[in-house]
C-alpha cells in the first residue's frame, strides 16, 4: 500500500518536472538568447527569419540556451544607439502606472460601497459589473472607440488610460476581499462615532493592504502586456507602448527583440518575485464569481 | 409608527451614502462602457450614421451573410471549444498533483505561473523558432523519420495556438483550483478515508462537488482568455491568416474601413452570446452545486 503511494508520488513529481521545464523554457530562452551576438543568433535562427541580411545562415534551426560568448551588444544597441526603445519603455510606464493607481483607488471606494451596503439595486449593479468584467475585449472595443472619438482623445494616451481606470475588474476582486472584514469591526467604529469616510480609510483600507497590493500586481501585468488596445485606440507610433513595438522588431533584429523583451520583463518579474504570495492570494480570491 | 419612519429614513440615507461611494466608479463605467454600448446597440439597428433610418435586423442579417464574419466566428468557436475544456481539466490535474506531497511544490507553482510575465512578442518569437517550417519541432520529426509539417500554415496551426494558450493560462487556472481545493472541509475527506472510499470516489463525490464554483469561474475565465489569444495569433501571422482568422481580426480589419454598422452588429452579437453563455454556466453551477452551498 505504502509502496504504491511512493510510486504515485514519484510519477507526479516527474510529470510536474516535465511541465515545469516546458513552462520555463520560453522565459529562459528569451533571457539567455538576449546575451547572444547578432552573428550567433543569425547562425542559429537564420532559416526562420530569412530576412536577416548577410552572415552565415545555417540550414537548420539551432535552439540554444547558452550563448557561445556572452555579449551585451544587443543591450547597448537597444539602449544607447536607438533611443526609440527607451522612449517606448517610457510610454508603457506612462500608460500603465496611472491605470494601476487610479483603477485600484476608484475600485476601493466602490468596493467599500458594495461591502458596506447591500440591497436589491446594489446587488443588481454588482452583478452587472461582473458581467461587464467578463465581456471580451472585442465587445468593449467599439464602445471605447466611440467614446474616445466623442471626447476627442482618440490617438492620445487618455484613450487607453481612461477606460482602463474604470475597468470593473478591481472592483469585483476588492469587494470579495472587503466582504471578509468582520462586520463587528465596522460596527464598533460606527458606535465610536466614526464617519463613513473614516471607517473606510482607517479600518477598511488597512485591513486589505495585501489585497490592494495583489490587485495592483494583477492589473499591472495585464496592462503591461497589452497589444489590442493600442492597435486601435493609439495608432500614433510615437506614443505606443513597448509591448506593441516589441513585435515589430521581430523581423530584422531578433537579438534586439530578445534583449528588449528581457528588459521589458524586469518590472513584472520583480513584482512577481517580490509579491508572489500576494499575487497567488489575489488570483485565489477571484475564485468564484458569485457572493 | 415613528420607528418605522425613522428606519425608512435611515435606509434612504444609507442608500445615498452608498451611492456617494459608488459614484466615481459608476460614472466612469457609465461614460466609458454603458452609454457607448447603448449607442452601439442603436448603431446596429440603423442603416448608416448619416441617414439614421431604422432597419431593425438588416445589419445582423448582413453580418450573418458576411463570409469573413462567419469564418472568424467559426474559427473562434472552434478554438474556444478546443482550448477551454483542456485549460480547465489540465489546470485541475496540475492543482491535484501539487496537492499531493511532492518535493519542490512552491517552486513548481512559481514556474507554472511564470508565463504570465513573458511579453507577448518574445513568446511569439520562441513559438516561431519552435514551429516554423525549419523549426525545432520539425527537427525532432525528421529525427524520428517523420515528414516536416509547416505548422503555422497548415490546419495544425490552431493546435499550435492551443498549446500557446495552455502554456499561458494553466498556471493562473491552477492557482484558482488550488484555492478551491483548500476550501474543501477536511473532516469530510477524513470521514471518506475512514469509510474506505477510493481516491476516485473522493474526487468525484466530494472534491468536484465543492469545486463546482471554481470550475465555473475557471471556465468563464478561460473562455474570456480564449478571446484574448488574438494578440499572439496576430503577431504570429498577419492581418489575414487563413486557418486562424479570429473575431478580433475581423474587428480590427473592419475598424480600418470604419463600417460602424457591421462593427456594432458584431459587438452586440458577441455581447449577447457571452451573456447567454455566462447565465447558462451560472445555471449549471446552481444546479450542480446546490447541496454544498449555503
Amino acid at each position: 500500500m505504502k509502496k504504491k503511494h511512493y510510486f504515485g508520488r514519484g510519477v507526479m513529481f516527474l510529470l510536474c518536472l516535465i511541465f515545469a521545464v516546458l513552462f520555463l523554457m520560453p522565459t529562459v530562452l528569451t533571457i539567455t538568447n538576449s546575451f547572444m551576438s547578432e552573428a550567433e543568433l543569425k547562425s542559429n535562427y537564420g532559416v526562420i527569419f530569412s530576412n536577416l541580411q548577410g552572415g552565415y545562415i545555417s540550414k537548420q534551426v539551432n535552439l540554444k540556451f547558452i550563448p557561445d560568448q556572452v555579449s551585451f551588444s544587443q543591450y547597448t544597441t537597444g539602449l544607447l544607439k536607438s533611443p526609440e526603445y527607451l522612449l517606448k519603455y517610457w510610454n508603457s510606464i506612462l500608460l500603465v502606472v496611472p491605470i494601476v493607481i487610479f483603477q485600484v483607488g476608484i475600485a476601493s471606494v466602490a468596493a467599500y460601497s458594495f461591502t458596506r451596503w447591500r440591497g436589491k439595486i446594489r446587488s443588481g449593479i454588482f452583478f452587472f459589473y461582473v458581467i461587464l468584467m467578463l465581456m471580451p475585449y472585442q465587445v468593449t472595443l467599439v464602445p471605447n472607440f466611440l467614446v474616445s472619438k466623442w471626447l476627442g482623445i482618440l490617438n492620445t494616451r487618455w484613450a487607453i488610460i481612461l477606460p482602463g481606470i474604470f475597468a470593473p475588474f478591481s472592483v469585483f476582486l476588492l469587494t470579495k476581499f472587503m466582504r471578509r472584514i468582520p462586520y463587528s469591526l465596522i460596527e464598533s467604529a460606527k458606535v465610536d462615532g466614526a464617519g463613513e469616510w473614516q471607517i473606510f480609510t482607517r479600518i477598511c483600507l488597512p485591513q486589505c493592504r495585501s489585497a490592494l497590493y495583489s490587485i495592483a500586481i494583477l492589473v499591472f501585468i495585464d496592462y503591461w502586456n497589452m497589444v489590442e488596445q493600442p492597435l486601435i485606440l493609439l495608432q500614433d507610433a510615437d506614443a505606443q507602448p513597448l509591448s506593441v513595438f516589441l513585435s515589430s522588431i521581430n523581423a530584422g533584429e531578433i537579438g534586439l527583440a530578445f534583449a528588449m523583451a528581457t528588459l521589458y520583463m524586469i518590472p513584472s518579474l520583480l513584482l512577481f518575485l517580490h509579491g508572489e504570495e500576494y499575487l497567488v492570494e489575489g488570483i485565489a480570491n477571484a475564485g468564484s464569481v458569485k457572493g | 409608527m415613528e420607528s418605522k419612519r425613522l428606519k425608512r429614513r435611515e435606509k434612504r440615507r444609507d442608500f445615498a451614502r452608498s451611492l456617494c461611494f459608488l459614484s466615481p466608479s459608476l460614472l466612469g463605467v457609465g461614460v466609458f462602457f454603458i452609454l457607448p454600448f447603448c449607442v452601439v446597440v442603436y448603431y446596429s439597428l440603423i442603416d448608416g450614421v448619416g441617414s439614421r433610418n431604422f432597419v431593425f435586423l438588416d445589419n445582423f442579417i448582413n453580418l450573418f451573410q458576411n463570409y469573413s464574419f462567419k469564418l472568424a466566428a467559426k474559427n473562434t468557436l472552434y478554438f474556444s471549444v478546443l482550448a477551454v475544456p483542456l485549460a480547465v481539466v489540465l489546470a485541475l490535474v496540475l492543482a491535484l498533483m501539487l496537492e499531493a506531497r511532492i518535493p519542490l511544490k512552491s517552486q513548481f507553482r512559481t514556474f507554472f505561473l511564470s508565463p504570465m510575465m513573458v511579453p507577448v512578442a518574445s513568446v511569439v518569437l520562441i513559438w516561431q523558432v519552435l514551429f516554423s517550417n525549419s523549426g525545432t519541432v520539425n527537427e525532432f520529426l525528421l529525427l524520428f523519420g517523420h515528414d516536416k509539417i509547416d505548422w503555422l500554415q497548415s490546419d495544425y496551426a490552431v493546435y499550435v495556438v492551443v498549446l500557446l494558450f495552455l502554456w499561458k493560462n494553466l498556471g493562473y487556472n491552477m492557482i484558482l483550483f488550488m484555492a478551491g481545493l483548500s476550501n474543501i472541509p477536511k473532516e469530510l475527506l477524513e470521514v471518506a478515508d475512514v469509510e474506505g472510499a477510493s481516491e476516485w470516489y473522493k474526487f468525484f463525490a466530494i472534491k468536484l462537488r465543492y469545486l463546482s464554483p471554481t470550475v465555473l469561474f475557471v471556465t468563464i475565465l478561460s473562455l474570456i482568455n480564449s478571446f484574448k489569444i488574438f494578440r499572439e495569433i496576430y503577431l504570429l501571422t498577419d492581418d489575414y491568416p487563413a486557418a486562424l482568422y479570429m473575431l478580433q481580426h475581423f474587428m480590427n480589419n473592419t475598424f480600418r474601413s470604419l463600417d460602424y454598422q457591421k462593427l456594432s452588429a458584431a459587438a452586440v452579437i458577441m455581447a449577447l452570446v457571452m451573456v447567454v453563455l455566462i447565465l447558462l454556466l451560472f445555471a449549471i453551477e446552481d444546479w450542480f452545486g446546490k447541496d454544498v452551498e449555503g
